[in-house]
């Protein structure tokens, strides 16, 4: 669906259903240069189970107006802005890589407006190696090469993704390439190696909080993941082996199974 | 800094498939089943709704089929694929997920027989009309785009002449017109040259041939490049408007990059159900570990064939890209620096007697209906495979009676030269064949 954030037009997929005020409400915030689509294996799930969904595309990322957002902070407050915007008062967030540094800034800013969190592949901090940075920000199509080997664990480069037929490492460099590896990518990679915040927002937050880490993680591996959880007052672990940075595609069933229980208990539907 | 990506040689042998999630079987398993067991109420729910991923039921998708729609994923450079029981359900899967009745689509005329066929009698049955054009007549491509168009489609070296189409300009006509392009890349492989680094949109293969190799198997499979975006266009209700099929999907939206891929196997192989076998699908995957060596030999066993038949006292003509008075000799040196491929098209002096005797004598060549073996294989077009289209149809694909279809093998050179001198030998004197 689209609608109205701060006088600019944003997409989000709803998983499917029409979006339901009188449901709870959960919003899912994607990675670096990627999109709503990374959620598909969660969204629909969610949406057919009692739930409003939102998958947001950031703002110049999918088919969100841009220009994208140049810091989490503003991330962080502008998710707020789109609780306000659906005229809810409350929501669920779910984040990956990126997404979880403006989860930790939203619950951090506007504690009683977030219910619970999911982190995905999350750290407090995601300085970016200068390199590819720099690729990023240039708009050279090689950092997206760089990133899809990275962010994929063994079954990214082997195979036997979760939906028959789809190729992990094709799949998750589309979607960055079909929107902008300039404006979109260079532009979140540059606001992750800024971004300082992560760890004292982490200790604001009193939410329940679900941090999910892949035991293959080669961004934000599970040491850097548990630091996290441990700043966080009310938080759980939970590791997945032989996965990469990309959880939520690359055991998409497990990340949902994790999901389920947590959100269900924590923000019943 | 560059990426640690496995390159082609190894995604041939590895892409789709882990040994640690199978026991540890080196080789893929064939899992000969129809279904799959559900955990739950909820489990089943959740993959008949599309919620998350899984098997139900062979005719959908199949773990050993699986493989090979990665792998060949992986070596196309896709974003998805779906594997079918033949290369034209592959096309016709395709062709039925992009377009309604009502639609029109504007095709290369120099096609396979049973693709003509498809284009120009089967599908209009269902209200899908086409406009043929000559693969070299790139303007023609745009002149033939109507409103109502949802494609291009063609082959990149057309069957049975040679011709080729080109492809980085015709994608671009496509795309200002907001509409994809599909190409059949059977005679290529994805070792010879990627559609979709070149513009295509869909890429379809008949895997029973070069993919394959062995000749022992049918197979077909539609990639999917990701990059043709249903959502910018109106043109595309069933991509992008909700679909009642899955409680108000709208394929486009919910899944991206792979949308028709999805749609193509949630709709058509569940309504249609050109599924292939598990066996076959293990079948191809042994001939794609080898797919690289033998494109090489096949190749180079073409150009010393080329070379043969361009200086040979009974051959009227040669069509192959790697000639130098080819008129497309400078665009395959672009799309294809790595061969141009093992087909060669060509005239025996002699006309349609002359051919026909020099097809019943030659030995090592097989005579029959098929492409993309390891073994050479001959046949007379006019007479067997295209032999359904009527004379106009024949004219606009560039075919004459003389024409004789040659799939070079990788077998010994010599032995092939050697066999071909006898077709030609007995060619000279059609007669005496006609009274054996």
């Amino acid at each position: 669906m689209k609608f109205k954030v701060n006088n600019k037009e944003v997409f989000a997929s709803t998983g499917g259903r029409p979006f339901d005020k009188s449901k709870p409400l959960i919003i899912f915030i994607h990675g670096s240069g990627l999109s709503h689509i990374t959620w598909v294996l969660q969204t629909r799930y969610f949406a057919f189970h009692g739930y409003s969904v939102l998958a947001i595309d950031l703002p110049g990322h999918g088919y969100s107006e841009g220009p994208a957002l140049e810091s989490i902070e503003e991330q962080g407050k502008w998710i707020s802005d789109v609780i306000d915007s659906m005229d809810m008062k409350e929501a669920s967030l779910v984040g990956h890589s990126q997404g979880c540094l403006v989860v930790l800034e939203c619950a951090s800013q506007f504690p009683d407006k977030i219910r619970s969190i999911g982190l995905m592949g999350g750290a407090g901090a995601i300085p970016m190696n200068p390199e590819l940075l720099e690729l990023a920000e240039n708009g050279d199509p090689k950092a997206v090469d760089l990133m899809m080997d990275w962010a994929h664990g063994p079954a990214g480069h082997f195979g036997g993704h979760p939906v028959p037929g789809l190729h992990h490492m094709n799949l998750g460099g589309s979607i960055v390439v079909n929107g902008s590896v300039k404006n979109a990518l260079g532009v979140d990679f540059r606001a992750c190696d800024n971004y300082k915040n992560g760890f004292e927002a982490a200790k604001k937050i009193k939410c329940p909080a679900i941090n999910i880490l892949g035991d293959r993680d080669r961004m934000c591996p599970v040491k850097a993941g548990k630091k996290l959880a441990e700043n966080i007052e009310n938080s759980e672990v939970e590791i997945i082996e032989n996965c990469g940075h990309m959880i939520l595609l690359e055991e998409a069933g497990q990340s949902l199974e994790i999901l389920k229980k947590f959100i269900r208990k924590n923000h019943p539907a | 800094m560059d990426p640690k990506t496995y390159k082609f040689d190894t995604l041939s042998l590895h892409a789709g498939y882990m040994p640690s999630k199978n026991a540890g079987s080196r080789q893929v398993p064939i899992y000969q089943t129809t279904s799959y067991m559900f955990d739950d109420v909820d489990h089943a729910a959740a993959l008949f709704n599309l919620e998350r991923g899984g098997h139900i039921y062979s005719r959908i998708s199949n773990p050993t089929v699986q493989v090979l729609e990665e792998r060949v994923a992986a070596l196309e450079g896709g974003t998805a694929a779906l594997a079918t029981a033949s290369g034209m359900s592959a096309i016709f899967l395709t062709i039925m997920t992009l377009c309604n009745a009502g639609d029109h689509v504007v095709v290369s005329s120099q096609l396979y027989g049973g693709t003509v066929n498809l284009f120009r009698l089967t599908l209009p049955k269902f209200g899908i009309k086409a406009t043929f054009v000559k693969p070299r007549d790139t303007e023609g491509f745009k002149k033939a785009i109507q409103d109502n168009t949802k494609c291009i489609y063609g082959e990149l070296v057309g069957n049975p002449g040679n011709e080729l189409m080109n492809l980085p300009e015709i994608s671009k006509i496509a795309h200002n017109a907001g509409i994809p392009v599909i190409i059949d890349s059977t005679y290529q492989t994805p070792y010879l040259f990627k559609p979709l680094e070149h513009g295509a949109d869909f890429v379809v293969h008949s895997l029973t041939k070069w993919m394959a190799g062995h000749g022992s198997s049918m197979a077909g499979i539609l990639v999917e490049g990701g990059k043709f975006d249903f959502m910018k266009t109106d043109k595309f209700p069933t991509m992008t408007e909700p679909y009642e099929g899955y409680h108000g999907l709208s394929f486009a939206e919910e899944f991206g990059p792979v949308a028709f891929t999805m749609k193509a196997r949630a709709e058509g192989m569940r309504d249609m159900g050109p599924c292939l076998s598990p066996q076959n699908a293990w079948n191809v995957l042994q001939g794609i570990e080898t797919l690289s060596v033998r494109m090489e030999k096949h190749c180079s066993n073409a150009l010393k064939m080329v070379e043969y038949l361009s200086n040979h006292e009974s051959v009227a003509w040669v069509s192959h890209a790697s000639l130098k008075d080819n008129p497309d000799y400078e665009l395959a040196k672009q799309l294809l620096p790595k061969g141009t491929g093992s087909m060669i098209a060509f005239g025996i002096k002699g006309g349609k007697e002359a051919g026909a005797a020099f097809i019943d004598n030659v030995k090592l060549a097989s005579h029959l209906a098929n492409v993309g073996d390891t073994r050479t294989l001959v046949i007379h077009p006019a007479s067997a495979t295209h032999s359904q289209m009527d004379e106009a149809t024949l004219k606009l694909a560039n075919m004459s009676h003389d024409m004789i279809r040659l799939s070079v093998g990788i077998e010994d050179i010599e032995d092939i030269i050697n066999d071909f001198e006898d077709g030609f030998r007995a060619a000279k004197k059609p007669r005496l064949v006609a009274n054996k």
